[in-house]
């Protein structure tokens, strides 16, 4: 009978056909669960930029513009400056940076043109492990073997032979004839907590973040371009220095700005060995604060004005690393297009 | 004569640089076991059984007992956050958003928050959680490890994105035409076959997350505030392993450096001990594909 089988093969198609609308729902309701999820990444980050700004409000109508240059920090009569922690952060980073930088390239060299195959693996993993090791314990290893060891052994040595007040009394020709260099280096502070103390710590930290994308980008370099250097009679270094970071010069900065946020964001081990001082010094050997340890130290006790005050500060804070991350990226991005082309 | 001493000098200068880069990684190398060795030195000696049986109400003769626990409680509740919501993310991006601009933008948003300043985090969950819950309960400033947990979920959520980002586009796309050819849906397709192929890479990342989390003190500081009782109630404020670490390394007393060196102890071995396992699933995941 065709008018059976019709009517059958119809309710086939219709039940097809249902059930086709049904997975077409459910996928677009997955698709939208799954969205929902991702663009969570986005809302906290623009939730963390609106709860400080917001958070911050007060301190920003108070104090205005002149909030960003005052050294005030006085809880007393509630008048509070960032001035002090923003040049605790850029100073303790600047030098992290000019401490990991060179130290980065090195390791990467050595990984990539230097060692013996067999060492290699081993080696960046023990380089990697540091990335590992929780900042707490930076923080721990910093406060009670490194600033003692920096106090007693390099710090006298420093002040001795840069700063403007050596324990003879005569400043040395670095210190008495090229400016900034006496002030940077005396110091009358017996202890190693200091903003020079700070920064070595942080190098350690963002060495190995700056030495893996390093690596990583050098093995990118063609072969080719290397052995035609070779075969030119290039030398090892004159092929790294004049091939290998040219070419990859944009990604090598990239992953200097991605250790530049690390360190300006770090706040335990910073925390730890600053000294926590809110006090204007001219020099590294004296205590400090940064963005990061003001709010870790004060946070839990601080109401009105300086809670506000404190906001403010982390809103700055994000900021400044959200651009220095941005750029890290950008930066890191065009190597990935030419990885994958 | 004068290419003589150009050969020379070319070949001084990369024997020293050369020289220089063994040295750089020499000094990488030593900060390295220095740290450890300290840790490892410092943490052993003061190892103790109450550590792990007595709370730090009991100051100098007591113990981290109620830190350990809080932790874990924690840590706990920021896995379980992220792990489902980091997953999803990562499978959208992967499986939905490939090359689209949205895809593209949260790609590169997820990388920025992997490197964020984890105290504004804090900050941002203490303005979310802790401060309307205090407006609910009239005043009574209601930290909590709950709080902690959440803000442990923000730091742990971009790791998760991203490894399941890149695990599931290392899934071959074979797999996907042959499932999508006998009309299987695109959620079954993600659930049931992708996830389950990159499910050893996502488990890596979930442990990578839960070992970047576990040392994470700055944001519990103001979230999950601290407790010297033990407390299994996530409502209530609780103590974390480093918040008292930094807070006995702050105290005057010896005793208390003492237990916060082998508290720091115990934290480092998980922490390496967690990646290394996390490294193991994967590689052993890698060699069963080959």
């Amino acid at each position: 009978m065709p008018a059976t089988e019709d009517a059958k093969a119809l309710a086939v198609i219709r039940h097809e056909e249902a059930r086709a609308h049904r997975d077409a729902r459910h996928d677009r309701q997955f698709g939208w669960l799954l969205k929902l999820c991702a663009l969570l990444v986005l809302a906290s980050l623009l939730g963390a930029a609106g709860a400080t700004l917001w958070g911050g409000r007060d301190a920003f109508t108070h104090f205005g513009w002149h909030f960003l240059v005052s050294t005030a920090w006085d809880p007393g009569s509630d008048n509070y400056g960032a001035l002090i922690p923003i040049y605790g952060t850029i100073a303790t980073s600047l030098i992290a940076l000019l401490l990991a930088v060179p130290v980065s390239f090195g390791i990467a060299l050595y990984l990539s043109e230097v060692a013996p195959a067999w060492l290699r693996t081993p080696v960046a993993s023990a380089i990697e492990l540091l990335a590992g090791i929780p900042s707490i314990i930076y923080g721990m290893w910093g406060l009670f073997i490194f600033a003692p060891f920096f106090a007693d052994h390099l710090k006298p040595w420093l002040t001795n032979y840069l700063g403007d007040s050596p324990d003879d009394g005569k400043p040395s020709w670095l210190a008495a004839h090229v400016p900034l260099i006496g002030k940077m280096f005396g110091s009358s502070y017996p202890f190693g907590a200091s903003i020079l103390t700070a920064g070595i710590v942080l190098a350690i930290m963002i060495i190995p973040f700056i030495a893996s994308v390093m690596r990583e980008v050098f093995q990118t370099v063609p072969t080719r371009l290397k052995e035609s250097a070779y075969a030119l009679g290039s030398s090892t270094w004159e092929v790294s220095w004049d091939i290998v970071l040219p070419y990859t010069r944009s990604a090598v900065i990239g992953g200097i700005f991605l250790g530049l946020g690390r360190a300006l964001g770090e706040t335990m081990a910073v925390t730890f060995i600053i000294g926590n001082a809110l006090q204007w010094s001219p020099s590294l050997l004296d205590p400090g604060s940064s963005i990061a340890s003001t709010i870790a130290n004060q946070f839990g006790e601080a109401a009105g004005l300086q809670k506000s005050t404190l906001m403010a500060l982390a809103f700055l804070l994000f900021v400044v690393t959200f651009i220095v991350l941005l750029i890290a990226r950008l930066m890191l991005r065009n190597l990935a297009r030419k990885e994958g082309r | 004569m004068s290419s003589a001493s150009l050969y020379l000098r070319r070949r001084i200068t990369n024997v020293i640089a050369l020289s220089l880069s063994v040295l750089a990684t020499v000094i990488g190398l030593t900060f390295l076991a220095w740290i450890l060795w300290e840790t490892l030195r410092q943490g052993i000696s003061a190892m103790h059984l109450n550590l792990f049986t007595k709370i730090t109400a009991l100051g100098e003769n007591g113990g981290l007992a109620n830190a350990m626990v809080g932790s874990l409680i924690i840590d706990f509740i920021g896995i379980a956050i992220a792990t489902p919501i980091g997953v999803m993310a990562g499978a959208w991006l992967a499986e939905y958003a490939n090359r689209s601009k949205l895809g593209e933008t949260i790609r590169f948003l997820n990388d920025i928050l992997l490197s964020a300043p984890s105290i504004v985090l804090g900050l941002f969950v203490y303005t979310i959680i802790v401060l309307p819950s205090t407006a609910l309960t009239h005043g009574n400033t209601t930290f909590s490890g709950f709080a902690g947990g959440v803000a442990l979920a923000l730091i742990a959520l971009p790791v998760i994105v991203r490894t399941t980002d890149e695990m599931l586009r290392l899934v071959p796309s074979t797999l996907r035409e042959a499932a999508l050819s006998l009309g299987v849906p695109q959620w079954k397709l993600t659930t049931q076959i992708l996830v389950r192929a990159a499910r050893s890479g996502i488990i890596t990342g979930v442990l990578l997350a839960l070992a970047r989390i576990s040392g994470e003190t700055a944001p519990l500081l103001f979230t999950a505030f601290g407790n010297n009782f033990m407390t299994l109630n996530p409502l209530d404020k609780m103590a974390s392993m480093p918040q008292v670490i930094y807070q006995y390394a702050n105290d005057p007393g010896d005793a208390m450096h003492a237990m916060a060196w082998a508290g720091a102890f115990v934290i480092t071995m998980f922490v390496l001990l967690l990646s290394l396992f996390a490294r193991l699933v994967l590689s052993r995941h890698k060699i069963s594909h080959d």
